[in-house]
């Protein structure tokens, strides 16, 4: 090899490289990234604790056995157990409830029980992307909180610092997965599937920059609130007829 | 006059230090994706990257572009705010190439339980019955139709 040979190498492999590095694959032509700020709207007086957007998500998003992008909670409350209600979610709900919780129900006084349906809040100060010590986890300029796989260490960070235990790190991959809130899907004008497959309109996908978004007009007549609110989080998933005893 | 003597010394420490930061700087170019900090520190790629991945659910959009037929009758039911793939399951494949993929008709005794099954926990205004009490095994299609359940009129 001589001299000008390597040279010639050298500079054809690190065109090469600056292509391995963009790694640009097809993106969605039409999507304008400043145009959209995406939440979601929960009606927890319309879930029937059915599993299919359990299930749905699981089958969109390839979700490994045993772990959930977004899963449904059982509450069962009463006057005696304000501050500590039962909540069962066998199997994230994904293929139902039985009658009532393994651990048996509660019996007191205004009892009373319900489904609420749970996911990745899409804070806009995030706890999860504020730990990252790799910059792997990021809130993207259309408020998605997403994990760029190829930079997760799988150091596990991110999955304490979520209040709403929303991460999990993928068993053979080893990297930090959640909820993306469809994002392959959002950006191609579609929702996300846990919306498409709930059957009674609990789960709805909302564009807060879009001024004919449904949500605007909901959030004005309905009392919604998000869980945690004394973290400040600035939670995007928005729920409707939420129970004080949610957590 | 030889107050800079040893500015010599000075000349080397300040070419080592020169020669580190190209380095350091040459490295950093080399080893950092150049969409990182884009948008914010993460590679902005990656939002590509994650926005690339398949569709497994096609969206009812697409299902009703040929069952208009399914669309008409459900429309008129109480099924109507359903959509498709919450029954039917994903259905993208079917979608790219319905010739090819046909999809497995659901079994009605076990799917239309998964909501219509009683639970107290389910909310006052939701029709569920105890299935056993109700058709004692039999399929839900025996009697009502999927697409458009209510019997009799209306």
């Amino acid at each position: 090899m001589n001299r000008r040979f390597f040279i010639t190498l050298t500079g054809a492999a690190a065109i090469a490289w600056e292509h391995v590095l963009a790694g640009a694959p097809e993106s969605s032509p039409n999507y304008k990234i400043a145009d959209h700020w995406w939440a979601m709207l929960i009606d927890v007086d319309k879930c029937i604790g059915c599993g299919n957007c359990v299930r749905a998500c699981a089958a969109e998003n390839n979700v490994p056995e045993g772990f959930f992008r977004t899963w449904i909670e059982r509450y069962q409350v009463d006057d005696e157990h304000m501050m500590e209600p039962i909540v069962d979610s066998p199997d994230g709900g994904k293929h139902g409830f039985p009658a009532h919780p393994a651990g048996g129900s509660l019996t007191g006084a205004n009892f009373k029980e319900f489904f609420v349906p749970k996911l990745c809040n899409h804070c806009v100060d995030s706890p999860c992307t504020q730990v990252c010590p790799v910059g792997a986890t990021f809130t993207t300029p259309d408020g998605v909180v997403l994990v760029d796989e190829k930079y997760c260490l799988g150091c596990r960070y991110c999955v304490q610092a979520c209040p709403y235990g929303c991460r999990f790190i993928h068993p053979e991959k080893n990297v930090a997965q959640k909820c993306t809130l469809c994002y392959h899907r959002i950006t191609k004008g579609l929702t996300t599937a846990c919306c498409e497959a709930c059957p009674t309109g609990s789960r709805q996908l909302a564009d807060l920059r879009n001024p004919k978004d449904p949500i605007h007009d909901f959030m004005k007549k309905h009392s919604v609130q998000v869980l945690k609110p004394q973290m400040a989080t600035g939670a995007k998933a928005f729920y409707a007829n939420l129970d004080g005893s949610v957590r | 006059m030889n107050r800079f003597k040893d500015s010599e010394h000075l000349i080397r420490v300040a070419a080592v230090f020169l020669v580190g930061v190209t380095l350091f700087l040459c490295f950093r170019a080399w080893f950092v994706p150049k969409s990182f900090g884009q948008y914010g520190h993460y590679r902005a790629d990656s939002i590509t990257e994650i926005a690339a991945l398949p569709v497994v659910h096609a969206g009812h959009e697409t299902c009703e572009a040929c069952h208009a037929d399914v669309l008409e009758v459900k429309k008129a039911g109480k099924h109507a705010g359903v959509n498709c793939e919450a029954c039917h399951g994903p259905q993208a494949k079917h979608a790219e190439d319905p010739g090819s993929v046909k999809p497995v008709l659901p079994d009605t005794s076990v799917l239309c339980a998964r909501c219509h099954e009683a639970n107290s926990a389910k909310p006052k205004w939701f029709p569920a019955v105890v299935t056993g009490e109700h058709s004692q095994g039999l399929p839900c299609n025996t009697c009502h139709t999927p697409h458009s359940p209510h019997i009799g009129d209306k």
